[in-house]
């Protein structure tokens, strides 16, 4: 089974069909941000998750159907919220500008 | 315990690096996270290995305790201090662990590897050699620890704090959002149990917010300080780090972490289960 998706993180090993993926990169001026924080925020803005970015700036989050924010921390960088939609079965992908 | 017994800052840390007295471990959920880069000194524990019996489900004996940090170079004297990622999820977990057996002169980093980071203070991939050392732990101590007949008994009787994200405490979500969902146990959370995840008790960067604004959360959601108070959550460090909020910043010695959580709970045969926003009767 071969899931990787062009540009994003591979999927290999990831049931999608009963996940709600939400998964992008991180970039500072066009280049992948590692070690930044990426939280995930549910429809009322409570934390669900948060994960660091890998060295290519990649993160990822099993979620449900809805709503959800991405809240992106880095070092030097403002705070940024990003609205995603998740939907089971399917993968939401984010780019993330800080 | 107080707060300034509890914590010390990124600043106090790096200022003691060097320091003879100071053992820092890092500790995180992702346990390749040190292999990459961490505080200099510092030396890992593996929660998976070094703090998970291998065999049972259960943490790990007196034995294994003095046996993990005589290796490490740890002595009964030594000031412990402990950081990790997510917050210090795990880092919290590790604290609670030392409490268990009696190394009181523990701390934590307050925002953990996250706060560590953002400040852009320096990592290192190198590895500190430390002297074996022959360490005397005490006897578990099961005031700060309860099991899932404690649970059941506080269904109605005493404060059952879930710290798990709403979507796990309602059963929408069966695991933390950043970890696959397929799980064999049941969705939901115990009756009475309330819902404050651990996550109000921190700030964005990691650090845990005062002791009036985690006075004011817990009172708000109806938690009644007079009655004894178990915190739980999936597998026993997200509860942990709520434990060191209540029983360590908060000084409540009435609080237990319940590291059974979810996962056992939620695979236990005829133990009642409330799914949804509500808390549920008894």
């Amino acid at each position: 089974m071969c899931g990787a998706v062009e540009g994003g993180l591979s999927l290999d090993g990831v049931d999608v069909a009963k996940e709600a993926v939400v998964q992008g990169q991180v970039t500072r001026e066009g280049e992948p941000v590692g070690n930044a924080y990426v939280r995930l925020l549910d429809r009322s803005g409570e934390f669900t998750a948060e994960v660091p970015t890998s060295a290519t700036g990649h993160f990822r989050f099993f979620a449900n159907d809805g709503e959800w924010t991405l809240r992106t921390l880095a070092a030097k960088a403002d705070v940024v919220d990003t609205k995603v939609t998740a939907a089971r079965g399917s993968v939401a992908e984010v780019a993330i500008a800080i | 315990m107080s707060r300034e017994d509890t914590l010390v800052t990124t600043q106090w840390a790096e200022d003691n690096i060097d320091n003879d007295q100071v053992v820092l471990i890092e500790v995180d959920e992702d346990t390749t996270s040190y292999d990459k880069g961490h505080i200099r000194g510092a030396i890992k524990f593996d929660w998976s290995v070094d703090l998970q019996d291998q065999v049972r489900r259960d943490i790990i004996n007196k034995e294994g305790f003095e046996a993990l940090l005589g290796k490490n170079g740890i002595s009964n004297d030594h000031t412990v201090v402990l950081y990790g990622g997510n917050n210090n999820w795990f880092a919290a977990y590790a604290y609670w662990y030392f409490k268990l057996y009696g190394h009181n002169d523990v701390k934590l980093i307050d925002g953990g590897r996250k706060k560590w980071e953002l400040e852009s203070r320096e990592l290192t991939q190198d590895v500190p050699e430390r002297t074996a050392t022959t360490y005397t732990a005490t006897e578990l101590d099961t005031t700060k620890r309860a099991n899932r007949d404690d649970v059941v008994a506080a269904i109605g009787a005493k404060n059952l704090v879930d710290v798990r994200s709403p979507d796990e405490y309602a059963g929408r979500l069966l695991a933390p959002a950043h970890l696959p969902q397929e799980q064999a146990q049941r969705a939901g959370h115990p009756p009475t149990a309330a819902n404050i995840p651990w996550s109000k008790a921190a700030n964005d960067d990691g650090t845990f917010k005062s002791n009036d604004e985690l006075t004011k959360i817990y009172e708000e959601a109806g938690v009644d300080f007079s009655k004894d108070t178990i915190a739980y959550c999936r597998i026993g460090e997200r509860s942990s780090h709520t434990w060191v909020v209540l029983h360590e910043l908060l000084g409540y010695e009435n609080t237990k972490n319940y590291d059974g959580s979810w996962v056992e709970y939620g695979s236990l045969v005829g133990v009642p289960i409330v799914l949804g926003d509500e808390r549920g009767e008894a």
